[in-house]
């Protein structure tokens, strides 16, 4: 008998995902990632949804769902190493993309870090079971970036709170379930002491949900306005205005999650190398030259081989990144750098498939359509530095909280929030 | 993860070159040859020219990977700017230890090991190599003109990779043949030396050919792979010092009545800086793993870092410069040194631009 130990256990869990996932999960092919790029019908993002569901379903019962969820909780209690193991796994599989982020990370991670016993227990199985989807109630109209500056305010009620306001750019609320929300409980104090985390139902009445349009056509993303809703004080996660601690922690796991460093996401490995339809970003734009005919040419050649260069680098980042981190060699700050280069490498890929697509990228026939969405992700390239947390706030992250440079001076951190300067409330 | 006996190693060689390579000194070796091939036979001592020959051979490693223990030196180098053919006598002991026959692993390897005997490399970095070998009465004739080859006027032996009409092939050249010579450049590097070596219908006996087609290409592929990732471990730790100064002096150097990285237009640069190095410490690692694994992917992330790291390690040191303002275009201050370092190895062995080749053409052929 070979003795157990941390390798053969990890081996033997490798062999175990790997033929469970051959034996129940679909292997991915052209059509199914394009169609998780393209804009939908509302029939069909509520289909996808489902149908998302459906395969976190199959995921917790071939018990392979919340790998590092605590098994009190619903999940598999094992390690980093084994939600690893199972990123490489995957790849290639059909897999609950969608139910990752924000669903399992941030919403569940912060669940799991802050919440009570009967919190976790009442939330953390549905969602590893596909029966609940979340989403993140951070932006609002009156800023994303200064996320602490929230004027969405809940006031205590007995039992309840009132909350009344708006937020801004919640991808996906309006086919949700459930959502993390930051809110005022205190406009007396300095900004950051006056924040409380709570969880709320999105489909209740009193709160209004608005599609916002973007330039490629998508509509996923929602505002919510909120009117009196009532939330019982046992849907509050953490302390009364202590909020801002569940709040750096709540970035933090949303920049892992980005950078492909968390230990609640179940996507391939290959996926933090940029987004592709064949796995391999090299692979995809050698077949697009190849149908350019460029392939033969220096210039695309020196494109391709720079976006792979760059693709291969992300990927050696952020398994840096991650390890640091778990290790305590880097502070948890230090996804920061991983979200920085996932931006400025998307903004980059987006820009050389752009390139090597040509005429095609700006006009083209429905055969050609393909081509032309290369267009139409080049004109959204900038949403890979906005979406999830801004480069220019990971930037101050890294330069103050990694390198320890001097913060920059604030005429808000020490005012009463109730004096600060605003931008006015637009509906 | 480095291992305990790896950290040791790097340990004993960071201390010695801390001394052998402090400001004062680098400037002294600069200008002495002699006290450059002292530094070299002490350091031989520190196990610097063993890791990457077999213990059959009479090389040996710290930790399983050879390479891997070689890349940690390697960052050191880069940290400290240090003199000292590391990369070429690695790549020659490499290749006589793979490839050479007993007889020119007796007559060469053991100097190479301690230290005493210098080898070198030429690769092609991605292009046609520039000699030409023919068959000839003996053996093989070889002609052609390499430019620059690391401490070519101290090497006793060139590793050569040469075009034949058959493919390409791997020859070991003496220095001591008819026909061999080599002409000392000027260059960028403070302590590294290189030259120009000329072969003029060298003749060398059958027995000089170390790997003929189809295997020449195979073996100067893995060279050129060891080659990339050693140079990308050097160049990240030369921006990695680099980049310590320069955190060291903005959060020291006041303006306008604040220190510099109180400013948030410096605290972005110095994150972007912060974001490529930490890639080109990440590649660099990686790349050796897959190399040492020598899988179907170790040609593409050879190239890959060796690609990543010729692009990001200047601009990070350049940036670097550009933060220390005047002084930073000095001889005075160190990062000029640093600077030099990454500059230099970017073309040799394949620059940017041929790497980027170079995967592309891996990915056709399914790498």
């Amino acid at each position: 008998m070979i003795a157990a130990g941390p390798d053969t256990d990890l081996e033997a869990y490798r062999l175990r995902a790997r033929a469970w996932l051959a034996e129940n999960m679909r292997r991915l092919d052209a059509t199914s990632v394009r169609d998780g790029l393209t804009e939908t019908t509302d029939e069909q993002a509520v289909e996808r949804t489902s149908h998302a569901r459906r395969l976190q379903r199959k995921l917790f019962d071939g018990g392979f769902a919340g790998i590092c969820v605590p098994v009190e909780y619903g999940g598999q209690g094992l390690t980093f190493d084994h939600q690893r193991v199972f990123n490489e796994e995957i790849e290639g599989y059909e897999m609950p993309a969608t139910l990752q982020v924000p669903t399992m990370s941030p919403c569940a991670a912060v669940i799991l870090d802050f919440g009570t016993d009967e919190q976790k227990r009442r939330h953390i199985p549905p969602i590893l079971r596909g029966e609940a989807v979340w989403v993140q109630m951070l932006s609002e109209p009156s800023g994303g970036s200064d996320v602490a500056g929230a004027l969405t305010t809940a006031v205590r009620d007995g039992d309840h709170w009132i909350v009344n306001g708006s937020k801004v750019w919640t991808s996906g609320a309006w086919r949700s379930d459930w959502a993390l929300l930051l809110a005022r409980t205190n406009w007396d104090v300095p900004k950051h002491q006056g924040l409380t985390v709570f969880m709320i139902a999105i489909h209740q009445p009193g709160i209004e949900i608005r599609r916002i349009p973007m330039l490629n056509g998508a509509n996923d993303f929602c505002q919510e306005y909120m009117t009196d809703v009532r939330i019982p004080d046992s849907d509050r996660i953490g302390d009364v205005d202590a909020g801002w601690t569940v709040g750096r922690r709540w970035m933090y796991h949303e920049r892992a999650a980005k950078a492909g460093g968390s230990i609640y996401v179940s996507r391939p490995a290959s996926s933090t190398g940029g987004q592709s339809v064949s796995g391999g970003v090299g692979r995809d734009l050698v077949a697009l030259a190849e149908r350019m005919g460029t392939i033969d040419d220096g210039p695309a050649r020196q494109l391709i081989g720079e976006a792979e260069t760059m693709s291969v680098v992300g990927r050696a980042l952020s398994t840096r990144i991650a390890e640091g981190v778990q290790s305590g060699a880097f502070t948890d700050q230090a996804a920061a750098i991983a979200r920085i280069y996932n931006g400025m490498m998307e903004t980059r890929l987006a820009t050389i498939a752009f390139e090597l697509s040509g005429r095609g990228a700006v006009a083209w026939t429905e055969a050609d359509a393909d081509v032309g969405d290369r267009g139409i992700a080049f004109l959204m390239r900038q949403r890979h530095c906005i979406g999830g947390g801004t480069i220019e706030m990971s930037r101050n992250a890294v330069g103050e909280r990694v390198l320890g440079f001097p913060r920059d001076a604030t005429p808000d951190r020490d005012r009463p929030f109730r004096e600060v300067q605003r931008n006015a409330l637009a509906r | 993860m480095v291992t305990a006996e790896q950290a040791a190693l790097v340990d004993v060689s960071r201390k010695f070159l801390d001394t052998a390579c402090s400001s004062t000194r680098i400037r002294e070796l600069a200008d002495d040859p002699d006290a450059t091939a002292r530094f070299w036979r002490e350091g031989a001592a520190l196990g610097w020219t063993s890791l990457l020959v077999s213990e059959a051979d009479g090389g040996g490693c710290v930790s399983d990977s050879g390479l891997g223990d070689l890349t940690l030196i390697a960052t050191e180098f880069g940290r400290h700017a240090a003199p000292g053919p590391l990369l070429a006598a690695n790549l020659a002991a490499a290749a006589l230890s793979r490839h050479g026959t007993a007889d020119q692993k007796r007559q060469a390897l053991g100097g190479l090991l301690d230290g005493s005997l210098i080898g070198t490399a030429w690769l092609g970095g991605g292009k046609a190599s520039p000699v030409r070998a023919t068959a000839s009465a003996g053996g093989c004739r070889l002609s052609g003109h390499l430019t620059p080859v690391e401490a070519a006027a101290d090497a006793g032996y060139f590793i050569v990779a040469a075009g034949t009409d058959a493919g390409t092939a791997l020859f070991c050249v003496p220095a001591s043949a008819d026909g061999v010579t080599v002409e000392p450049l000027h260059s960028l590097d403070l302590t590294r030396r290189f030259g120009a070596v000329r072969l003029d219908d060298v003749d060398l006996p059958d027995s000089a050919l170390m790997a003929g087609p189809p295997d020449g290409a195979r073996a100067v592929a893995w060279l050129t792979d060891l080659a990339c990732v050693v140079q990308a471990a050097e160049m990240a730790g030369a921006a990695d010092r680099a980049f310590e100064l320069a955190v060291d002096w903005a959060l020291h150097r006041f303006s306008f009545g604040r220190t510099l990285a109180s400013y948030q237009a410096i605290k972005h640069r110095y994150a972007d800086m912060k974001t490529w190095l930490e890639a080109c410490h990440a590649i660099a690692g990686s790349a050796a793993r897959a190399v040492g694994e020598g899988g179907d992917d170790a040609s593409r992330m050879a190239s890959a870092a060796k690609a990543h790291v010729s692009h990001y390690g200047p601009e990070i040191v350049h940036e670097c410069v550009q933060m220390l303002g005047g002084i930073g275009v000095t001889s005075d201050h160190d990062v000029h040194l640093y600077l030099r370092r990454v500059v230099v190895n970017v073309p040799i062995h394949g620059g940017v631009a041929e790497h980027h080749e170079r995967v592309t053409a891996l990915l056709q052929r399914g790498r």
